[in-house]
């Protein structure tokens, strides 16, 4: 006798199943799960039927769920049955097949996912044989069977699917007219510009259109089969296949025989739960959110994630909405648009726009208010991810504005971040130099396996899951390999997946609850897991400590290696030992130490590092504390997030040229602050002079000494990708550079996500919000400089003073046996 | 007959964290604490490029290489998907508070290493 749950969905499509795999992950016992779907089929990749239909693909190669994982995750599947009436009182679906049997199955919840119907115009004659829609296999089937024997095809509706069927028909050798009632194409997701020069290139292809064309009636020929299309001005033209690719319906017909409340879909609540019957949820194609129904999968299993939460009762999920973008997946044809692409003709709204219509190339992006909200990108499309991560993050634009029409790759010097051309890299190009990824594989594994985001393919390939810098690259790959219906994640991030939580709301909890300990967090937020996870955990570790200074206790288990060592880990798991130089300037009794520690501990390797300081490289971990005892030297945070070094030139002390006394400004600085732990590595440089030898351009703060002061310029970034830092402001004393530098670091410290680097996080918030708060308010800076130095005062010395700075030193010894 | 040898105590090791076991002959074991105080052992070498396991962030039942990542279960010693391949599993014995591991492995297992399953990326 089972005590479970039972849960009983209806509909065996994308977004109900996806629910299923996500309830099952988190709890794979509370429910006796019963799934009913109308179709003969098992779970199938809907997206993929295009392909298919071009002959790209075959029916098993897009199957998700074989019938084995419902066995193996003991999910009753009844195929070709349908649900025809609920009774909501007694709680028992009952469904029929085609040979009119009747069964039924009681549910504790009941989850319906019926998806949309296909849209038939009602015209005269849509009843005849050889008239289709265009939403499953069987649909495919008849039109591949078709293709064998007809000659004339027409597709009524040029919108995405429209295009998808008439590309795949004539692929399968058939002559095919496009009839639109539109003046373009895809109106819905292109301008008049765009569509027109998609029309051409499918015009070249040899596919036919009928503009503005209003279809009368279907005509038969003798045998009852359609044989013509006839439109309203009398012409007309032959046609032995009709595909009504007009638009999809959410199918609400059952909800609505419930009595549940459906508008454009049944409304559902940021809980996928109805609005009429809480035991009641309603998922993808059917549901409506918000006033909105979406046809596009990644928003669909983003619904499914937070069902399954909601279902697994844990209850701290919501769907909030999805932004969408589309891609057309007719090969060979690039088009991307996102967001308000057509803009506002009331001047609320500007655009950019590039075209080149010789080139094939046509470019839109709409701004309102210094955001981007909207473009529409027509056979270059390279940068089709970048703009659509512009349009989620909201970030302002106006500082790249000149530069934007013309791509990431111009904006500052870039790696190979979003740079590559996606579609035109070979299947052997690396795309992921951490893991040693290729094109080929990540291609592979969205195919063979169905993966429809950033995350599924980190997961499934570790492609952009270390540094991150090919994220863009991967996107893209997604987008162009799971086609028009890629879609990224929402505005909100969570930080992994230990919590629905993002970075910026686990923040505000700890400083707004003051939550101290690591486990005060994972209650109060109800976490997933019970210690975190490697990713998680550190973040916790930091935002509690930069919250709460001395109060909130730090947890060395928390910390990344080198940061619980106090050392830097290397290739062979040895350690590197690099002694702290006040800006760079060291002694003859210094040298003379570090060069006697090297004979001593026989480190293999003495080398200068990029920041002016030498790193002795191959110390085994048990020498290390004796390493720095011996040296004498403050040893590390060259590996931590936080101060690393304060790069100088020997400025008017040495230099002809030099104004300013750079080397002592880069001391003062680096005493001050170096013990500073932040959301991420963080580096400073001073120069005495414009020359700048000391390359501060490119670094977190870099000062430059001139005549009459110090210019001083934040959030530049010697990364993957460098960023040149901006100009912040001139001051004239030394002691107004340690302030103003003091508190932009504060603001960072404070306001920062963890792994975020300065130029992310002044990205995000805007400079003009940093100026606010540093520039124009004095008693802010202050008080932001004052609080850095409060929480630096008496922070001890991890090398000398292990106790103080808690540092296990049951690390550095090996057990004997 | 099983001879067990008593390497620490469970005290010995940090919660959420690992000790290293040097043996008379080859690579170290790296004998781990979780949050429920359970005690594992490992061969002290990531499957992938023999980073120190010892090193790495602990969690659940799982430990985080410190080299590049890799998230090895501590209790088969393999590496979660998608990566590929295991490491050395000990055999471990807590009584009153004393962690034990098998003399016989301690003297034998993965004593020639070098080779254990390198996966290839």
């Amino acid at each position: 006798m089972s005590h479970k749950l039972k849960l009983v969905m209806v509909g065996n499509g994308m977004a109900g199943v996806r629910t299923l795999e996500e309830l099952i992950k988190l709890t794979p016992d509370l429910y006796d799960i019963t799934v009913f779907g109308s179709e003969p089929h098992p779970n199938y990749n809907r997206i993929l039927l295009s392909p298919v239909l071009a002959g790209e693909q075959t029916l098993d190669e897009i199957i998700l769920n074989p019938l084995d994982w419902y066995s193996d995750n003991h999910i009753t599947l009844h195929t070709s049955w349908t649900v025809t009436e609920v009774d909501r009182v007694k709680r028992i679906v009952h469904a029929t097949n085609a040979a009119g049997e009747v069964q039924s199955a009681a549910y504790d919840r009941l989850i319906l996912a019926t998806g949309s119907n296909p849209f038939m115009l009602p015209v005269p004659g849509r009843e005849l044989e050889g008239v289709l829609a265009y939403r499953d296999i069987a649909d495919t089937q008849a039109m591949i069977d078709a293709a064998t024997q007809y000659k004339h095809a027409v597709v009524i509706g040029g919108g995405l699917l429209g295009l998808e069927a008439a590309n795949g028909l004539m692929k399968r050798g058939m002559r095919v007219t496009v009839v639109h009632v539109g003046e373009w194409l895809m109106e819905r997701q292109l301008d008049k510009v765009a569509g027109g020069l998609l029309q051409r290139s499918l015009e070249e292809r040899g596919m036919q259109f009928r503009m503005g064309a209003h279809t009368q009636e279907l005509q038969a020929d003798k045998n009852g089969r359609v044989a013509s299309v006839l439109f309203k001005d009398g012409s007309y033209v032959p046609a032995e296949l009709v595909v009504m690719a007009v638009g999809i319906r959410p199918n609400t017909a059952l909800a609505e025989k419930m009595h549940l409340h459906c508008e454009r879909g049944i409304v559902v609540s940021d809980t996928l739960q109805t609005v009429t019957d809480p035991r009641i949820y309603a998922v993808g194609e059917c549901a409506a959110h918000r006033g909105i129904a979406y046809g596009l999968v990644a928003p669909l299993f983003e619904q499914g994630k937070v069902l399954a939460n909601h279902l697994a009762e844990f209850g701290i999920g919501r769907y909030t909405g999805s932004l969408t973008s589309t891609k057309l997946k007719v090969t060979g044809i690039d088009l991307f648009s996102a967001g308000d692409f057509m803009g506002s003709d009331d001047g609320s709204t500007e655009e950019i726009v590039l075209s080149d219509p010789h080139e094939g190339v046509y470019k839109k992006l709409v701004i309102r208010n210094d955001q981007l909200v909207g473009a529409c990108l027509y056979g270059d499309t390279v940068d089709g991810s970048w703009y659509f991560k512009l349009l989620r993050d909201g970030r302002s634009v106006a500082d790249i504005r000149e530069k934007l029409m013309f791509g990431e790759s111009n904006i500052g010097d870039v790696g190979h971040e979003g740079h590559s051309k996606a579609a035109s890299m070979p299947d052997d190009a690396e795309v992921c130099g951490c893991n040693g990824v290729k094109k080929g594989a990540i291609c592979k594994a969205i195919k063979d396996k169905g993966l429809f985001t950033l995350d599924e393919v980190r997961k499934h390939t570790k492609a952009s899951a270390s540094c991150g810098s090919c994220t863009g690259l991967v996107e893209q790959i997604l987008m162009f390999t799971a086609g028009g219906d890629y879609s990224a994640t929402p505005k909100k991030k969570a930080i992994c997946g230990c919590t629905d939580h993002s970075h910026q709301e686990v923040r505000d909890a700890i400083r707004d609850q003051k939550l101290l300990t690591s486990d005060a967090v994972f209650q109060f937020l109800e976490w997933k897991s019970p210690t975190g996870c490697a990713t998680c955990r550190p973040a916790i570790n930091y935002y509690r400590m930069s919250s709460w200074p001395k109060e909130a206790l730090d947890d060395p288990q928390s910390r990344l290696i080198n940061e619980r060592s106090h050392a830097n880990i290397q290739k062979d798991g040895t350690y590197s030992v690099i002694p702290r130089m006040w800006g760079g300037e060291t002694t003859a009794d210094e040298l003379r130490r570090i060069a006697d520690v090297v004979d001593k501990y026989n480190i293999p390797t003495v080398k200068v590092t990029g920041g002016q300081r030498i790193d002795l490289l191959g110390v085994k971990k048990e020498d290390l504390v004796n390493v720095w005892k011996d040296i004498g030297m403050p040893c590390g945070h060259a590996y931590a997030k936080a101060l690393r070094t304060v790069k100088t030139c020997v400025g008017s002390e040495w230099c002809r040229m030099g104004t300013q006394d750079s080397t002592q400004m880069g001391k003062d600085l680096e005493k001050a602050m170096w013990r500073m732990y932040a959301p991420h590595k963080v580096k400073f440089a001073v120069s005495g002079c414009p020359r700048n030898c000391a390359e501060a351009g490119i670094k977190d703060v870099g000062i430059i000494g001139v005549d009459s002061g110090w210019e001083m310029y934040i959030a530049g970034n010697g990364g993957i990708k460098t960023e040149v830092a901006e100009f912040f402001v001139k001051v004239k004393t030394s002691e107004e550079v340690m302030e103003y530098t003091g508190a932009f670091m504060q603001l960072y410290r404070e306001e920062g996500w963890y792994l975020e680097r300065t130029v992310h996080y002044v990205n995000r918030v805007g400079m003009d919000y940093v100026k606010k708060k540093i520039l124009d308010d004095e008693a802010g800076r202050k008080a932001l400089w004052a609080r850095l130095q409060f929480a630096l005062d008496g922070e001890p010395d991890p090398w000398f003073e292990f106790d103080k700075a808690q540092v296990d030193t049951r690390q550095f010894e090996a057990i004997t046996v | 007959m099983t001879e067990w040898k008593v390497i620490c105590k469970v005290d010995d090791i940090p919660v959420l964290g690992a000790r290293r076991v040097q043996r008379a002959k080859g690579v170290e074991v790296a004998v781990f604490r979780n949050a429920e105080d359970k005690v594992f052992a490992l061969l002290d070498q990531c499957p992938h490029k023999r980073g120190p396991l010892s090193q790495g962030l602990v969690f659940g039942e799982t430990v985080v290489c410190p080299l590049h990542n890799w998230h090895i279960g501590l209790v088969d010693g393999c590496a979660h998907a998608p990566d590929e391949g295991c490491t050395t599993r000990f055999a471990v014995r807590v009584e009153n508070g004393n962690v034990a591991l098998d003399v016989n492995e301690l003297n034998t297992l993965a004593i020639e290493d070098a080779t254990v399953a390198m996966v290839a990326n």
